[in-house]
């Protein structure tokens, strides 16, 4: 059971990136383009937990920490830059 | 695994994926940007604790004692997200992307935008 | 200055942020998801180094007051963020013409960097809500509301629900 859940909620997810990937190229504007990037940062976090759960192990969750963290940072950055042009004050 | 805890963590895992779809959903097809900020948030945070909840849950059967890291990933997402929606709201209002015409309150931008009290 | 002012000062000097040290100490052990002895030890060392190094960066807050009424808050918002998704998928999931988008300005009461960072923060975590632009003076926050039905009910609900916890908590 828990292989074939894993299997649909990856799907959904897949589904979801999509939208974004649309989102991305779509615009209209920059805040749009950021704002789909981070979705998709937020996104691929869950599709790394999902694969840590297919193959039982621990060791993906560094590694989704690490994107949640860059996710972020880069978010905070580009929101800097397009309110001050500039990123470091 | 016991059947029902199995079934406790499927439950949480379509919920997640659902609430993250959700969130993809709104980003792609509501009208404007200050609509569309709403839902990536918030339901794709939601989503995510979902699918966390169920991976602690799994490794902590799967290894026989508490494994609770994941938490550090949902307290994260909990205070970055607002601190980003915050960020992309105050840059686009600053670049003055634009609005749907039935947004009430418009003036409220107007002043927001020059940071002083409302009218 | 008694003994006990004196003993108090000593502790503040090589512990110059209890609380932050303890999260330090929980977030390293959940980072490395052991409860070892010598995790432990590497813990409580930098639960104890880096908030020394870090202690002339901080700048002063507002101390929290009351810790069970934050406790209460925090679980109330979490409660809070749970139903009101719920609401707003079922709004979402609805034809988007039917939204009633609007931007709103909340007075507010509380002053100070903290309390006003976590009432922004809330109302940009329950949903329905994200917070904008804070105004020069600090007295409005200006939020964009993704379906008004009634503006002053909504504001009274944020000023009673979110800010006056807040205000209690901190004491401003």
């Amino acid at each position: 059971m828990l292989n074939t859940t894993l299997q649909i909620v990856a799907v959904l997810l897949g589904g979801a990136l999509l939208m974004n990937l649309i989102r991305l190229f779509r615009g209209p504007d920059l805040p749009d383009r950021i704002l789909a990037l981070d979705t998709l940062y937020i996104n691929s976090i869950g599709l790394i937990l999902l694969f840590g759960l297919y193959r039982g192990s621990t060791l993906y969750f560094e590694a989704a920490l690490l994107v949640a963290m860059l996710g972020f940072v880069s978010t905070a950055a580009l929101c800097k830059y397009l309110l001050r042009g500039d990123i470091i004050e | 695994m016991h059947p029902i805890v199995e079934l406790i963590i499927c439950a949480f895992l379509l919920l997640g994926g659902l609430f993250v779809l959700l969130g993809s959903w709104g980003l792609l097809r509501l009208p404007d940007f200050y609509t569309r900020l709403h839902t990536p948030t918030k339901a794709t945070t939601l989503g995510l604790a979902g699918l966390l909840i169920a991976s602690m849950i799994h490794f902590s059967l799967l290894e026989q004692r508490l494994s609770i890291h994941e938490l550090l990933i949902t307290l994260f997402l909990l205070i970055t997200a607002p601190v980003s929606a915050h960020m992309l709201a105050k840059s686009a209002l600053h670049h003055r992307v634009r609005m749907q015409k039935v947004t009430q309150g418009q003036h409220l931008a107007e002043s927001a935008r020059e940071r002083e009290g409302p009218g | 200055m008694s003994p006990n002012d004196t003993q108090r000062r000593g502790i503040r000097r090589w512990l110059p942020m209890p609380v932050q040290s303890l999260i330090l100490f929980g977030v390293w052990l959940l980072l490395n998801n052991s409860l070892a002895p010598g995790q432990l030890l590497l813990a409580a060392l930098l639960a104890l180094a880096i908030p020394l190094l870090v202690a002339p960066l901080q700048q002063a807050q507002p101390p929290v007051r009351r810790h069970g009424l934050a406790l209460s808050y925090t679980l109330k918002v979490l409660y809070d963020i749970v139903v009101a998704n719920f609401q707003v998928a079922i709004r979402v999931l609805g034809p988007s013409s039917r939204l009633k988008p609007a931007w709103i300005a909340v007075p507010l009461d509380i002053e100070g960097a903290l309390p006003i960072t976590l009432l922004a923060s809330t109302i940009s975590l329950t949903p329905g809500t994200v917070s904008a632009e804070l105004s020069e003076d600090a007295k409005w926050l200006y939020v964009h509301v993704l379906d008004l039905d009634d503006e002053q009910a909504l504001i009274a609900q944020i000023k009673q629900r979110y800010e006056q916890p807040l205000k209690e908590i901190f004491g401003c």
